[in-house]
């Protein structure tokens, strides 16, 4: 879906829209009462921006807005400010993940600043997995601030033009805020009250966990809704395809807050080609979910299978006609040479103008 | 747990149960202890709370300790926490639990630890006033107040923004 006040460079921001708090796409879309798509992208082990560029390809014109991770699972990655930064120029929407488990306030609020000044238009707030469960377990946890406390200072930043201390910004990040949330773990009853604490904060949307259990989650959001609390927050639900039961099987055991029922693995386990099947319940969810009020979108995390998340898009039918703004130029088929494509280069006014 | 208490954590986390089903007691507990100190501000004044803050931040830390394992982070927000101590989650955190806690209401981190925030749940609900203290959204930690008294800062706060401090 091409806007109809595209900047004629990718990587130049919207205007932003009465009401709106970013210049992004996302926030266009959802409060456009478009059913938004997310995708996770995984960042790379690598310094080669090629690397970035060919798994932000996998999803053109698949995804509303693509979450750039910040080292999860505590597992050691390209940083989600260098990722963002290499897709924002080439005009991609993403979501930059900012996780309190490595930076202290100082860093939190520079990276803000920075991602902004580089069109990162949505932000995502997490706490982050402990240090004990990824790579480097003997990293020192820093968890300055929480979700919660960062979501309000970023939103302090945006609204009020101000540092955390009170000094004053010459510009304030527009930023479209968002937050995690799990409905599957306990204490399950208290769940929705988080969602509403974490809008009181400042989150404006919500990525939560994978939704596996559709009746879990409808109970969630029956309380949600009762509170009346998807009427102040986008609420994207989490979805992916699990590739065989025995890793659903492993994730249950090792993952944790990852909530996924015996019915689901029994499904799995009868299935002669399980990761077929695995993208067919991803399916069936989506479905599902939509039909549920209140969801706003989803959020695809499909690890390791980033390159079935077309085929969930296209399969589930969840855009409805609707097409994501997608590059000018097919980066999937170009050559690359140490990061910089070869056989084609970045768009310029004239091939966009073709395109259009 | 062997290798929990070799580290210095407590070998068993019965108090912070015990503080938690106890909440609504401990905490009329300390609303007297606090309308004595407060009673007594005008002479804490006068000694001084900077000559004061290490013999209170000592018997804070000796009782919170006991009855919260308290990590002394010198601005106590257990009235808000249904008397769990949020600093003994291991990603500190002040707000509310993480999506990790596993399905039987323990840590992510420590598997042998009864969630703080399940806990604080619980003790929550068992408070007079309900849910709504958990819902205040808590500043980040101060680090300058980490070792200092909290009741002296609380006593402090509230003489001063009810206009008392002359």
């Amino acid at each position: 879906m091409q806007f109809e006040d595209e900047p004629v460079t990718p990587g130049d921001p919207l205007p932003i829209r009465p009401g709106h708090s970013s210049f992004g796409r996302l926030e266009r879309v959802l409060r456009g009462g478009g059913f938004a798509v997310t995708a996770e992208i995984a960042p790379p082990d690598s310094a080669n921006p090629a690397d970035v560029y060919k798994r932000a390809a996998l999803f053109d014109g698949y995804v509303d807005a693509m979450n750039a991770t910040d080292g999860s699972g505590a597992n050691c990655h390209m940083s989600s400010v260098g990722m963002c930064s290499l897709l924002t120029r080439r005009g991609y929407a993403m979501v930059m993940q900012l996780s309190a488990r490595d930076r202290n306030r100082i860093a939190i609020q520079g990276d803000v600043l920075g991602a902004a000044a580089m069109g990162v238009a949505s932000i995502l707030c997490l706490t982050g997995d402990g240090v004990d469960v990824g790579d480097h377990p003997q990293a020192k946890p820093v968890f300055d601030l929480d979700c919660m406390s960062m979501l309000n200072m970023i939103r302090h930043m945006r609204d009020e033009s101000r540092f955390l201390s009170g000094r004053e910004l010459t510009e304030p990040p527009r930023v479209f805020l968002g937050a995690a949330a799990n409905p599957f773990a306990p204490p399950l009853d208290y769940r929705p009250h988080r969602l509403a604490k974490k809008v009181a904060a400042g989150a404006q949307f919500v990525q939560t966990q994978y939704c596996f259990d559709i009746e879990a989650f409808r109970r969630y959001m029956d309380v949600v809704r009762d509170a009346g609390t998807h009427e102040k927050v986008f609420i994207l639900a989490g979805v992916g395809p699990l590739a065989s039961a025995s890793s659903a099987e492993w994730i249950r055991g090792n993952v944790p807050g990852i909530h996924i029922p015996d019915a689901v693995i029994r499904r799995l386990k009868s299935a002669r080609n399980q990761q077929q099947e695995g993208i067919d319940i991803c399916i069936d969810m989506i479905h599902q979910i939509r039909e549920i009020q209140g969801v706003h979108g989803i959020h695809i995390m499909a690890y390791r299978q980033e390159h079935r998340v077309a085929e969930i898009v296209e399969r589930s039918g969840v855009l409805g006609g609707r097409m994501p703004w997608r590059p000018a130029v097919d980066w999937k088929n170009a050559e690359w040479d140490q990061g910089h494509p070869v056989a084609t280069h970045a768009p310029g006014r004239q091939e966009l103008e073709k395109v259009s | 747990m062997n290798a929990a208490s070799a580290a210095g954590k407590p070998e068993s986390y019965r108090m912070r149960v015990f503080s938690v089903r106890h909440a609504r007691s401990l905490k009329r507990l300390y609303t007297a202890f606090e309308s004595v100190l407060m009673f007594c501000e005008p002479l804490l004044r006068r000694i001084g709370y900077a000559r004061l803050d290490k013999p209170f931040a000592r018997i804070e830390s000796l009782t919170k300790g006991l009855l919260l394992d308290s990590q002394n982070c010198g601005q106590c927000i257990v009235g808000f926490t249904g008397l769990s101590c949020p600093m003994n989650c291991p990603k500190k955190l002040r707000n509310g639990p993480c999506g990790g806690v596993r399905a039987d209401g323990n840590c992510e981190v420590e598997p042998d630890m009864p969630c703080v925030w399940v806990l604080a749940w619980e003790g929550a609900q068992r408070l007079d006033d309900g849910q709504i203290p958990l819902q205040t959204v808590q500043p980040p930690v101060d680090h300058q107040l980490i070792g200092r008294s909290a009741w002296l800062r609380e006593v402090r706060i509230k003489v001063e923004s009810s206009g008392h401090a002359i």
